[in-house]
């Protein structure tokens, strides 16, 4: 009986050590910040820009592409005999810091940009990412000699600053807000001002581990009544292969500059102004981790 | 009587229970061989707690700091494969059997006891070494996992063809807690 005991005390000992040990260990490791990383897929939500910046030492390939209306009817192939272009890369200078250009056919715009991302998400304690986004865009045509008005470099350019607040609510849910400021050089006063402001709401809703559905809108603010343009809206299908992320949208906007899309939207979506189109991006290390 | 006999006995037990390791160095190697690319990770933040004296050993290792050559298949590796934000940490705990701490030099050991990745919990027996330096001791294991075995599913989508089993290395050293 006393030896039946011991036994017991011994074995039950023994268990107890096993999950003590464990314990132990969970009490030792440090607390370390656990980010919430792949809010988004890519550094586009739809049209405009997500809060995700490239790691360090990667260099990112866009290839994006918007045909013309689909309401443009048989004729034009429902828009698929179209097609408006921006090329662009990207580069990771640190996880958090990123610089790009490129060229988008829409008023031949070549455009710079820098983000930064100040804020990371936590699963403690931060609730948001925040990125800070800036660019410059040079819109080279029309050309000097073609132009009604004798126009400069200034003329031509324009700049956007943006701040891009996402949340990741769950493995299948992220949202951003993304308060906008425009600035255009020059404009025509009589339809539009050159400090434009615009609130952007986008989000992502993951289907499998590979697929999401994505939606952006940018509701501009103070926009005179004679204002000819429509406020951006967008959906979109992000699917993501290896290094390939290929989204496939709909949108009523053709351009892929901030300026083009935000402020210049021409195509009235329930009207049937849709320009179906594709980003694609590839994402190559250029310099390696380690 | 019977009650001082359990009191020594328990306080022997308590004793015994002092002789503890924990981590000083670690390191977990994770190798998969594909015909497309080879992938390989490391990680230096794993913990873990050796009690000599009965043999109990518990691992700890936190998925996100295995560290890969791209960014991108950490990335993947976190999002897609472990999802690591559902399951932060892989765990080991069990019982090391076949050593003896006096013994100078290499000695076979095996662990007895329950692996746990991705959230699948599994039985498992791996073979390694043990070596007593002054007064650290070195482990070392080299085992394969399925990944069908930690319900680990590869997306079909992927160019990335990722080998059905990887090699995991573990290379750790002790000192006394």
């Amino acid at each position: 009986m006393k030896y039946l005991f011991l036994i017991l005390i011994v074995c039950s000992n023994d268990v107890y050590a096993q999950d003590d040990l464990l314990n132990e260990l969970e009490q030792h490791e440090a607390a370390t910040k656990d980010y919430v990383t792949s809010a988004f897929k890519s550094t586009r939500l739809v049209n405009g820009q997500t809060m995700e910046t490239k790691h360090k030492g990667e260099l990112e390939f866009i290839f994006a592409h918007r045909f013309g209306a689909i309401n443009e009817g048989a004729y034009e192939l429902f828009g698929l005999d179209q097609a408006y272009v921006r090329l662009g890369l990207e580069y990771g200078i640190t996880d958090r810091l990123g610089v790009g250009f490129g060229r988008n056919s829409v008023d031949k715009t070549m455009d710079g940009y820098i983000r930064y991302k100040v804020l990371a998400q936590t699963k403690q304690g931060m609730p948001v990412t925040m990125t800070a986004f800036a660019n410059a865009a040079i819109r080279t045509s029309p050309k000097k000699e073609d132009a009604t008005f004798d126009i400069t470099l200034e003329d031509r350019m324009s700049y956007t600053t943006q701040v891009l607040i996402a949340r990741k609510f769950s493995q299948a849910l992220s949202l951003q807000l993304m308060p906008t400021w425009v600035h255009k050089n020059t404009v025509d006063t009589s339809i539009e001002n050159n400090d434009q402001l615009a609130l952007g709401l986008g989000g992502r809703l993951k289907l499998s581990r590979s697929i999401a559905l994505t939606s952006e809108y940018y509701y501009r603010f103070q926009v005179p009544d004679s204002n000819p343009y429509f406020n951006s809206l967008g959906f979109g299908i992000d699917i993501e292969t290896g290094g390939h992320v290929f989204q496939l949208v709909l949108t009523n906007s053709r351009g892929l500059t901030e300026r083009a899309f935000i402020t210049e939207t021409t195509g009235e979506f329930f009207d049937g102004d849709i320009h179906m189109g594709f980003n694609v991006t590839r994402t190559f290390q250029v310099r390696r981790q380690r | 009587m019977k009650s001082l006999t359990l009191i020594i006995v328990s306080l022997s037990i308590h004793f015994v229970h002092a002789q503890k390791f924990t981590t000083e160095k670690s390191l977990i190697v994770f190798y998969s061989d594909a015909s497309i690319e080879d992938i390989k990770a490391e990680n230096h933040q794993s913990m873990s707690i050796f009690d000599t004296s009965t043999g109990q050993i518990a691992f700890s290792i936190p998925i996100k700091e295995f560290q890969f050559e791209k960014s991108l298949m950490k990335e993947h590796f976190n999002e897609k494969y472990l999802e690591s934000e559902k399951y932060p940490k892989s765990t080991f705990q069990g019982r090391v059997e076949g050593y003896q701490s006096t013994l100078k030099g290499q000695q076979p050991v095996t662990a007895i006891g329950k692996l746990t990745i991705h959230g699948v919990t599994r039985d498992v027996e791996i073979s390694g070494t043990l070596e007593w330096r002054d007064n650290k001791i070195v482990a070392n294991s080299s085992f394969k996992v399925r990944l069908e075995d930690y319900k680990i599913k590869v997306p079909q989508l992927l160019w990335q063809n990722i080998a059905e089993e990887v090699e995991v290395t573990i290379d750790f050293t002790y000192k006394p807690l």
